[in-house]
C-alpha cells in the first residue's frame, strides 16, 4: 500500500450529492482483473461524450468539456472535493482504484459511504469528513480561485489553507497509522495467527456444525 | 445492565482479539466469492506466497458477467470470458469449491448461499459484493467488503472491524394486498434516505417483518445497503430454522437440532437499546415506483413525480434536478402515465421462486404491451429455474411473450450482454437505479415483482391493487 504523510495538490470540485461507484467506474471495465489502468475511466459517463469498453483508446474518444475533471487546472487535481453520502453503492474497490489512477491522494467531502471509506483507507487514499460548512466554505473558495490548493498533513491531522489558516480532520487511530507506515494489514493479522487458530479450537466445541466444510 | 442486540450477539461470538481503540480482529464463517471482486485478491495471494486460512469456508460462483442465453456455448464477450475463466482457474488452483457456469446449482451468489444452507443463522458472511446484507434475514451478519478485504479473509479468515451501531426499524401492523416485501424496503429508503443507515447495523423487526416469508426477509435486507446500511439482519424465528432443514451445507440430524437450539437465540433481548430506532406503519406503505437515479428518489405509484421546486435542501434540489434530466421526466407527472420501454425480473433481490409466482400470478393470460421491446425473467438461480418449470411458471412468462432466461446478475448492472440502450426506460425488480446502471443511458426504475409484471401488459406503470 501507498504511505501517505503529507500531500499538497490542487482540488477539483464536483458538486454533487450520492456520488455513487456505478458513477466513477462503470461496470464494463470491472471486467479487468487488474488493480491497474483504471484511471482513464474514471467517471467515464461523465467525462466522454462516447460510449467506452474496455480495450478502446480512451486518449481519443471525445471528453465532454462541461465535466470539471475535463477542465484545467482540475485535470491535475489530486484533491476531490465532493457532497455528501460520496461513493455510495456497489462495494467495487475498482472505484478507489480509478481514483488513485487518476492521480487523486485525498477526497474531501461531508460524508462517505461505509464499503467505500473503508476500501479507501486499503489502496492509500485517504477520505476526509467534514461539516457540511466547512465544505460549502472550501467550494466557494476553490469557485473564487484558480488552482486553488491545500495541504494535508495527515500526522496533524490538519489541512492547510493557502492563507496558513487550518482544518482539523478526525481520524481512527489505527487506520492512521497504517497509512502513515503504507503497513500490509495482512501482515498485521497473521502476527496473531495463535489467536485465530485458538478461536477456531474454541469455536469447533461450542458450534461444531460451522466447521462441517462440506463439499457438496 | 441493558440486554444486547442480535448485532452485539453475533459479534461478540466472533472477536477474536480486540485492540485497546476497539478495534476487532472479526472471524468470518463463510466466504462467498465471485469473478468480479476476486481476481486481485487471488494475485494478492499468489504474489505474497500465502494460501487460503480455510478453504472449505469458501464458495465460489460466476455470476456478474455470465450470459443468459445459449449458454452451452460458452461466453462470446472476451473479457468477460476471461474474467469467468480466471475464476475457474483461481478456484482449481487454491481448492476453492465453485459451481461453474453451467452446474445446475450456479446463481446469484447471493441467492445460491442460503439454497444451499452455506449461509447459515449466527455466522459472520462476507463477499466482495454489497448485496451480502442479503444473507442478514437469516440471523446472520452479513456485510459487503472490497477486494483488499476479500483477499484478507482468504488470507486470515478475519476482517478488522469497529463495532456498527445499531439501528431497529420497525414496521409495525399488517401490510395490504399486493404490497410486498420490495415496497417495504422501498418505503423505509424513502423515508430514512440513501445514507440514512451509514455506520449501522440494522436489524428489520416488527410484525410486517414477522410476518413476511424468509425470502421476502431477504429482498428487505439485500437493499439496506441501499439505505447506507452495510448489513441488515431480521432475528431468527421457526421459519428460518424449518428453511434450512435437509439444505445440502446446513447440518443434518442431531446436529440439526443442536444448531437449532443455538439458533432459537438469536434475537435481541427485550430490553436491548438501539443507538436508533425508526417505525414505519405497514398499512401506509403502498406499492412503490423509484422516480429518479438513487433509490432514496421514491413515491408511491398513486403518487406523481416530485417537483425540486417544493424541496428546501439545495443541494437535494440540485439532485432532483439532475435526476429529473436523466430519467427525462418532468415534475407533476402521475407514476402511472409512465410509459415504459423494458420489463427485468431479477437480481439478488427478486429473483427467487417467490418472486417468479408473484409475477406470474400478475400475468396470468395477459401479453405484454406492444409498447414493450423486451421483457425478460432470470431466475436466481439454476434451482429456481427448474422449480419454477416445474411449476409451469416458465409457460406463463413465455405465453405472455417475455424472454425465459438463464440465471445470472444479468441487467441488474448489465455487465453482460443485457442491458438498456441509451434513452431507454425500464421497470426493474433490482436495488439501483444510478445513472447508467442497467446500460449506458437507460433509464431503470425500481419495484416490485407484482408490479413490474404488471407494468409489462399495460406498458406503463400501474397500481397492481387495481388490478
Amino acid at each position: 500500500m501507498h504511505a501517505f504523510t503529507t500531500h499538497t495538490g490542487i482540488v477539483a470540485p464536483l458538486d454533487r450529492a450520492n456520488v455513487d461507484t456505478d458513477a466513477i467506474i462503470p461496470k464494463q471495465y470491472l471486467k479487468s482483473i487488474k488493480r491497474s489502468g483504471f484511471g482513464p475511466n474514471a467517471f467515464d459517463d461523465w467525462r466522454y461524450l462516447t460510449p467506452g469498453e474496455p480495450g478502446m483508446n480512451h486518449g481519443q474518444r471525445a471528453k465532454n468539456p462541461d465535466f470539471v475533471l475535463n477542465q484545467s487546472p482540475y485535470d491535475q487535481a489530486t484533491i476531490l472535493l465532493a457532497r455528501q453520502n460520496f461513493g455510495c453503492g456497489s462495494s467495487r474497490e475498482h472505484a478507489v482504484w480509478a481514483l488513485t489512477d487518476f492521480g487523486f491522494r485525498v477526497v474531501i467531502a461531508p460524508s462517505f459511504a461505509d464499503i467505500f471509506f473503508n476500501n479507501s483507507f486499503k489502496t492509500g487514499l485517504l477520505p476526509i469528513a467534514l461539516p457540511e460548512d466547512s465544505v460549502d466554505e472550501l467550494f466557494r473558495e476553490v469557485a473564487a480561485h484558480t488552482g486553488y490548493q491545500l495541504t494535508i498533513d495527515l500526522a496533524s491531522q490538519k489541512i492547510i489553507k493557502p492563507d496558513g489558516s487550518a482544518i482539523e480532520f478526525s481520524v481512527d487511530a489505527f487506520r492512521k497509522q497504517c497509512l502513515i507506515e503504507g503497513a500490509d494489514d495482512i501482515d498485521l493479522t497473521l502476527k496473531h495467527a495463535a489467536d485465530i487458530t485458538a478461536y477456531e479450537a474454541q469455536r469447533q466445541q461450542t458450534a461444531p456444525w460451522l466447521f462441517l466444510d462440506k463439499r457438496a | 445492565m441493558a440486554g444486547k442486540t442480535l448485532f452485539d450477539k453475533i459479534f461478540d461470538a466472533h472477536i477474536v482479539r480486540e485492540q485497546a481503540d476497539g478495534t476487532v480482529l472479526l472471524y468470518i464463517d463463510r466466504h462467498l466469492v465471485h469473478e468480479v471482486t476476486s481476481p486481485q485478491a487471488f494475485e494478492g495471494l499468489r504474489m505474497a506466497n500465502r494460501k487460503p486460512w480455510r478453504v472449505g469456508a469458501m464458495l465460489a460462483v460466476p455470476d456478474h458477467n455470465v450470459p443468459t442465453t445459449n449458454r452451452l456455448r460458452g461466453i462470446d464477450d472476451l473479457v468477460s470470458r476471461e474474467q469467468v475463466e480466471t475464476l475457474d482457474r483461481n478456484c482449481a488452483e487454491f481448492g476453492v469449491q465453485e459451481f461453474a457456469m453451467n452446474d445446475k446449482r450456479q446463481g446469484i451468489v447471493h441467492v445460491i448461499g442460503p439454497e444451499e444452507g452455506f449461509t447459515l443463522p449466527g455466522t459472520t458472511i462476507v463477499c466482495g459484493d454489497s448485496h451480502t446484507s442479503t444473507h442478514g434475514a437469516f440471523g446472520a451478519l452479513a456485510f459487503g467488503i472490497g477486494t483488499s478485504e476479500v483477499e484478507h479473509v482468504m488470507a486470515t479468515q478475519t476482517l478488522l472491524q469497529k463495532r456498527a451501531k445499531t439501528m431497529q426499524v420497525r414496521v409495525d401492523g399488517q401490510l395490504g394486498v399486493g404490497v410486498t416485501a420490495k415496497d417495504v424496503v422501498l418505503a423505509i429508503i424513502g423515508k430514512i434516505g440513501t445514507a440514512g443507515g451509514t455506520g449501522y447495523a440494522v436489524e428489520f423487526a416488527g410484525s410486517a417483518i414477522e410476518s413476511l416469508s424468509v425470502e421476502g426477509r431477504m429482498s428487505v435486507c439485500n437493499m439496506a445497503i441501499e439505505g447506507g446500511a452495510r448489513a441488515g439482519m431480521v432475528a431468527v424465528d421457526e421459519k428460518t430454522i424449518e428453511y434450512f432443514r435437509g439444505r445440502p451445507f446446513a447440518p443434518q440430524g442431531e446436529l440439526f437440532e443442536q444448531a437449532a437450539a443455538e439458533w432459537r437465540t438469536l434475537t435481541s433481548d427485550l430490553d436491548a437499546v438501539f443507538d436508533k430506532v425508526v417505525v414505519l406503519d405497514a398499512a401506509e406503505i403502498a406499492p412503490q415506483v423509484s422516480w429518479g437515479t438513487s433509490p432514496e428518489m421514491v413515491v408511491p405509484v398513486s403518487a406523481t413525480v416530485p417537483d425540486p421546486a417544493n424541496e428546501p435542501d439545495a443541494v437535494k434540489a440540485d439532485g432532483m434536478r439532475k435526476a429529473l434530466v436523466y430519467m427525462g421526466l418532468t415534475a407533476n407527472t402521475p407514476i402511472e402515465q409512465i410509459q415504459i420501454d423494458k420489463v427485468f425480473i431479477g437480481s439478488c433481490t427478486n429473483a427467487r421462486i417467490e418472486d417468479l409466482r408473484a409475477a406470474a400470478a400478475v400475468i396470468g393470460n395477459g401479453k405484454v404491451a406492444a409498447n414493450v421491446t423486451l421483457a425478460m425473467v432470470v431466475p436466481g438461480s439454476g434451482l429456481v429455474r427448474e422449480q419454477a418449470e416445474k411449476e409451469g411458471l416458465d409457460k406463463i412468462f413465455l405465453n405472455a411473450g417475455f424472454e425465459w432466461r438463464e440465471p445470472g446478475c444479468s441487467m441488474c448492472l448489465a455487465m453482460n450482454a443485457d442491458r438498456l440502450e441509451p434513452g431507454e426506460r425500464c421497470a426493474s425488480t433490482s436495488n439501483r437505479n444510478f445513472e447508467g446502471r442497467q446500460g449506458q443511458g437507460g433509464r431503470t426504475h425500481l419495484v416490485s415483482p407484482a408490479m413490474a409484471a404488471a407494468a409489462a401488459i399495460a406498458g406503463h406503470f400501474v397500481d397492481v391493487r387495481q388490478l
